[in-house]
């Protein structure tokens, strides 16, 4: 308890800092971007990985689960590139893959029309105008060290750009691939922008092809228009044991316009997903769901913050967590109404089931009031599988896994059926199926 | 009693009411029929005092008092009363301490002194037994979880607990069945005397079967079109509002 | 825009006399140097004429708190406390050790009469019997100014029935064994940093020991009063309910209206044991500050009860309308099997106020329950967060929770925060949290004022609504009295 420690650098820290040493020379962009690199990475430095006393960051305590820091990935080799090739022909339209953080055009189909789609190092090799500024606009909303850090070694990464007016009938997807043969870390970047009064669905997947546990560092940016409208899915369903993934979403959204987004996670070793949301204009709606799926040791913190700094914006957000074995939940959300706000209605409601003796669910929905005309309320539920329903299934003859999985099931998809996709819908309830098929395998065999 | 002169009111900009002209005397049961949206509710609105609505010229006179710059308080306090088209709920306020709030800030603002609670009580029985309010009820939160019908009871029985010179009431009827229409309208009959006087809103000529006018008057487009006796209200039960529908356009 | 300009206004214009209690009694003190130091601890325990293991209990603290650093983690901010500049320990020069109320220096007991407080006991048991209650339902209270005891009432009613209740000062000359069991054990001096200099200087308090099934025969009270000038007030509260005991407990404070901010850090520890239940109220009402912030009492408490035996209660109610700044969370640790923890909350914070406040109720037993219900009320240019911890742990199968919070927000110009911790490790924990912030809607005030309230009274009338939950929760006595502090803390608030 002396008055001040300096904690010294772990040995992630280190390597991370030998890491942008030796990497900066040869990411993209000169002269601004490098810059902002450099500034990122000392603002990283300074306070080093996010620990227990950082309060965004205290139930995922990343100084002491973040045990070492890869190299990044190398290019992937031919034989790679070839299986990789054929793994992308079964991808549906529209498509844009990234191999290990790398936008391979390629790989990418043709696009629909109204969609404009280049590689961030290309953008930011020709120093294409306002690309920093946007980049920087989304550093200063989410002051946070993994995404400095993000900034200062993000590699690549796709610049969608939706023309105004353009309405587009099938999602665009962003395909996360990742193929290095050895551990590898990936740092993406990737901004979309969507004009005013355009229509689009957008779909963020993994595809594994055989990769390791690796550590991922991507942060997606999202401008959404005026009046335009947006969903958003996001799979994060094949990461591995042992691996890393820190997520960061940023989204503004303009006056009137409408966002909606649903994430899946299951599985992975580690696992944070940030979300920083702008009501920027006034009238905008929007909501942010999410389910996630957790059992062995996993740990899955997802922490939103959103602002409302626009009067008459209605912000729905309801995550739900399925806790099984030692894993850990961890929900964390902010609502902040700006003074002048006025008008605002938002609600949030995080529920957790938990199924097993070891699991820990931590929850903080946190409400930030500077307007006295809002209507704003969270609520957060935790606890076991309701003995009524369980009940009143087995009367009817479910025997217990099945009755247990039942709901379960619907407990999840019903946060899925609002998607509002069929395709998507029917992919992601596979996804919730194919999860607890797993559970009910692993638990026959530790019966047996 | 009460003048209306030359009432023009907008909200938000949109013109609601129009040169609008009435008088009701003492002891006289007006009843204003209308379409929807002709701007009846917002009269009741303006009479009251609520904030929401521009009153761009006229007057509203009770007794001659101009109570236009009066705030809604105060208004009550000299004996207006409006019976809402859907009374307030008011979580956590039960409704036999909101009844002795209102009731005793009136006296005071009329120099009155407070009830005593013997004396009290036997006009909130007296009250309640009109209009078949409950003991129980009166322990509830104020209009919490009460049924439509119970929650117009209430706002007469209020009316008959505070005794007021002037009562508006806002489509009373609305959302009740024959028999709540029956009790409410037994209450208001209870009430009527020489010294009152009733402005009565509604959209259906039903409910003055119960509470026979003595005028009756139609607004449309924001001003009274036609007034005359209790036998328009018959008159348009067979008609409807049909040709009233231009004069608002 | 208007009617906000009129808040401002009428908030500057009301401060002042809102606050009635801001009187100054002209009393000659006795007080420590100025600053803390080895010494002074010493000195404050030679005061008290301590035991040895006492005073090395002091100073242990005092060395611990000379390492720590105050928390920021708290939504409050101000300007840093310089601790050498204060006195650490003030008393009536009269006051020492009076054993009936003729001793009493009269300028003490018109103090209290003043703050509605009457210390005869004679005239207390009158004024019950003429409000028509049974008489043995008195309330015995004991004073406590500045940094002592002043003096304690129904002492020998309460002996009868077994029940200690006196200064801690006293009680550890005269039950020593039972101080130097149960002080610190619930919060340890090293707990944090308010505690620990509490621990280290701690003046005067309360201390209550209900033995085995007794049923306390009235409710017990303290009253406390801040009066001289750059002085902490650092009290200490130790309550042991025994086996199969009940006591009702009421805490009440005031202090002189200043200009510069007084230190209040107090702890307060309740000790249940088998069966056992404790209510605890507090009626919070420190000086709040001018219409500008300036002044106030800095109110930085830890308040915590240990549900140490299986079946037992605690229960803390609280109705804050004072202080500048408001830190503090009363809490429950739910250890023994059973064992239920309860936490019923108003807070009115108004002009330049803070408040931070909220509760942790820790589950460690089996079955354990626990509830809280807190309402907050934000007004003027005030800042109003609740901070809650709701936690179980592996071995607290069954345990139950439910919080409810709700903020009212009154003008433009003020904040109401929420930030749960909701912590479980075990499946058949039930955790349900739910909370709301909205404002108090124009459909009913002018309901209201149609049947004729003013829009203060209207304001009043729905803020008492709104509270009502926890107003219940409240000793009869204390419930009317904290209704209409809630009215006058709010006045100017709505223009």
């Amino acid at each position: 308890m002396t008055a001040q420690i300096i904690p010294s650098r772990t040995a992630a820290e280190a390597a991370l800092a030998e890491i942008f040493a030796s990497a900066k020379a040869g990411l993209p962009g000169s002269g601004a971007v490098e810059k902002l690199r450099e500034e990122s990475f000392a603002a990283f430095a300074r306070g080093g990985l996010p620990h227990r006393r950082i309060e965004s960051w205290h139930y995922t305590d990343l100084r002491a689960l973040m045990r070492e820091a890869l190299p990044i990935a190398p290019a992937p080799t031919r034989e790679r590139r070839a299986a990789l090739r054929k793994a992308a022909a079964a991808l549906p339209a529209n498509s844009l893959v990234l191999v290990d953080g790398v936008f391979a055009a390629e790989l990418s189909g043709k696009l629909p029309e109204g969609v404009k789609v280049t590689s961030l190092s290309a953008a930011l090799a020709e120093d294409r105008p306002g690309i920093l500024e946007s980049l920087a606009a989304a550093w200063a909303e989410a002051d946070d060290a993994i995404v400095s850090l993000n900034a200062a070694l993000m590699r690549d990464g796709v610049v969608i750009d939706v023309a105004p007016g353009a309405s587009l009938a099938a999602p665009l997807h962003i395909v996360y691939a990742s193929v290095a043969e050895k551990p590898a870390a990936r740092f993406s970047r990737s901004l979309v922008k969507v004009g005013a009064g355009a229509c689009l669905r957008l779909n963020e997947m993994s595809l594994g092809a055989g990769g390791r546990a690796g550590q991922t560092n991507n942060a997606l940016i999202v401008d959404v228009g005026e009046g335009a409208e947006v969903g958003h899915t996001l799979s994060l369903t094949d990461t591995r044991p042992g691996s890393l993934r820190l997520e960061t979403f940023l989204v503004r959204v303009a006056a009137r316009a409408k966002f909606d987004s649903f994430a899946l996670v299951t599985g992975g070793g580690l696992m944070r997903r940030q979300i920083f949301k702008l009501f920027a204009g006034p009238d905008a709606k929007g909501t942010l769901r999410g389910v996630s799926l957790l059992r062995g040791r996993e740990h899955a913190d997802t922490t939103l913050f959103v602002r409302h700094a626009a009067t008459g914006c209605e912000g729905r957000q309801a995550f739900r967590y399925i806790l099984d074995e030692e894993s850990t939940g961890v929900f964390q959300g902010k609502v902040v109404v700006e003074p002048g706000a006025q008008k605002t209605d938002g609600k949030m409601l995080a529920k957790a089931i938990m199924l097993s003796d070891a699991a820990t669910m931590n929850s903080r929905p946190e409400l930030e009031i500077f307007a006295d005309d809002v209507i704003c309320g969270h609520g957060a539920t935790c606890g076991g599988l309701n003995a009524d329903q369980l009940f009143y299934l087995e009367t009817r003859g479910l025997p217990p896994p099945e009755a247990e999985a039942l709901l379960l099931e619907a407990f999840a998809n019903e946060l899925i059926d609002d998607i509002g996709h069929a395709d998507l819908v029917a992919a992601y309830r596979a996804e919730v199926a194919a999860w607890l098929a797993a559970r009910a395998r692993s638990e026959t065999r530790s019966v047996a | 009693m009460l003048e209306i002169k030359n009432l023009n009111v907008a909200i938000g900009g949109r013109r609601i009411l129009n040169d609008l002209d009435l008088k009701v005397a003492a002891g006289e049961v007006a009843a204003i029929m209308g379409p929807n949206g002709s701007g009846k509710s917002t009269l009741a609105y303006v009479i009251a005092g609520k904030e929401d609505y521009e009153v761009l010229s006229g007057e509203v006179l009770l007794d001659g008092e101009n109570v236009l710059e009066l705030s809604p308080d105060e208004r009550a306090a000299k004996g207006l009363f409006l019976a809402f088209q859907y009374p307030v709920e008011i979580p956590g306020v039960a409704t036999m301490t909101f009844l002795k709030a209102a009731l005793n800030a009136q006296r005071k603002q009329r120099g009155e002194e407070e009830l005593s609670i013997p004396e009290f009580m036997k006009r909130v029985k007296k009250a309640g037994d009109m209009l078949d309010i409950k003991p129980e009820m009166l322990r509830r939160a104020l209009n919490v979880g009460f049924s439509g019908g119970e929650k117009k009871r209430m706002d007469i029985m209020q009316m008959a607990l505070l005794e007021p010179r002037f009562a508006i009431l806002d489509e009373t009827d609305s959302g009740l069945d024959i028999d709540a229409v029956r009790i409410v309208a037994d209450g208001v009959n209870a009430l009527r005397s020489r010294q009152r006087g009733f402005l009565v809103i509604t959209h259906y000529p039903r409910l003055l079967e119960h509470i026979v006018p003595d005028t009756v008057h139609v607004m449309a487009g924001g001003r009274i079109v036609r007034s005359g006796g209790k036998e328009l209200a018959s008159e348009l039960e067979r008609t409807g509002y049909r040709e009233y529908a231009e004069e608002a356009a | 825009m208007a009617a906000v300009q009129e808040t401002v206004e009428r908030v500057k214009a009301i401060d002042v006399d809102q606050y009635k209690y801001g009187f100054f009694t002209d009393i000659e003190a006795e007080k420590a140097p100025k600053g803390l130091n080895e010494d002074i601890v010493r000195f404050i325990s030679a005061k008290k004429n301590e035991p040895e293991w006492l005073t090395a209990w002091r100073l242990e603290a005092y060395r611990r708190w000379v390492t720590m650093r105050e928390p920021t983690w708290a939504r409050v901010s101000y300007p840093p406390i310089d601790y050498q500049e204060l006195y650490y320990y003030s008393a009536p020069k009269t006051a020492s050790g009076p054993k009936s109320l003729e001793e009493v220096d009269p300028e003490l007991l018109r103090t209290y009469e003043k703050l509605g407080i009457p210390l005869n006991e004679r005239a207390i048991l009158a004024g019950v019997e003429g409000a028509g209650q049974e008489a043995s339902r008195g309330v015995a209270v004991d004073a406590v100014f500045d940094s002592v005891s002043v003096f304690t009432t129904f002492k020998a009613e309460l002996a009868k029935a077994g029940v200690i209740f006196c200064p801690i000062s006293e009680a550890v000359q005269t039950h020593p064994e039972l101080v130097r069991k149960y002080l610190g054990s619930v919060v340890p001096p090293t707990d944090n940093f308010f505690a620990t200099l509490n621990s280290a200087v701690f003046s005067d308090g309360s201390f209550v020991y209900v033995p085995p099934g007794v049923r306390c025969p009235m409710e017990l009270s303290t009253y406390f009063r801040i009066n001289e000038r750059n002085t902490g007030q650092f009290e200490r509260t130790l309550i042991i309910a025994d086996k199969g005991a009940y006591v009702s407990y009421l805490e009440g404070c005031t202090a002189p209206r200043r200009d510069e901010n007084q230190l209040h850090a107090a702890v307060v520890e309740l000790i249940a044991l088998d069966d056992a239940e404790i209510k605890y109220s507090t009626v919070q009402n420190w000086y709040p500050g001018d219409a500008e912030g300036k002044g106030g009492v800095f109110n930085f408490v830890t308040k915590r009860g240990d549900c140490r035996g299986q079946n037992s209660k605690i229960s803390w109610t609280q109705v804050e309308t004072g202080s500048a700044i408001t830190w503090k969370y009363p809490s429950c640790i739910l250890r023994g099997d059973n064992s239920r923890g309860e936490f019923y909350s108003i807070a009115i914070s108004n002009g330049h106020q803070q408040v931070d406040s909220g509760t942790k109720m820790i589950h460690l037993g089996k079955n354990t329950t626990s509830r809280v219900i807190s309402k907050g009320i934000a007004a003027g240019h005030s800042q109003n967060t609740y901070r809650g911890q709701i936690s179980s742990h592996r071995k607290a199968t069954g345990a139950r929770n439910f919080t409810n919070c709700d903020s009212l927000l009154i003008g433009n110009d003020c904040g109401a925060h929420t930030v749960p911790y909701i912590e479980s490790r075990n499946p058949s924990t039930q955790f349900e949290h739910e909370a709301t912030t909205s404002k108090i809607s124009e459909d009913q005030l002018f309901y209201c004022r149609q049947r004729g309230l003013s829009a203060e009274e209207a304001t009043a009338l729905i803020v008492n609504g709104f509270v009502r939950d926890v107003l219940q929760q409240l000793p009869m006595e204390f419930a009317v009295e904290a209704q209409k502090l809630i009215s006058v803390s709010l006045e100017g608030s709505v223009g």
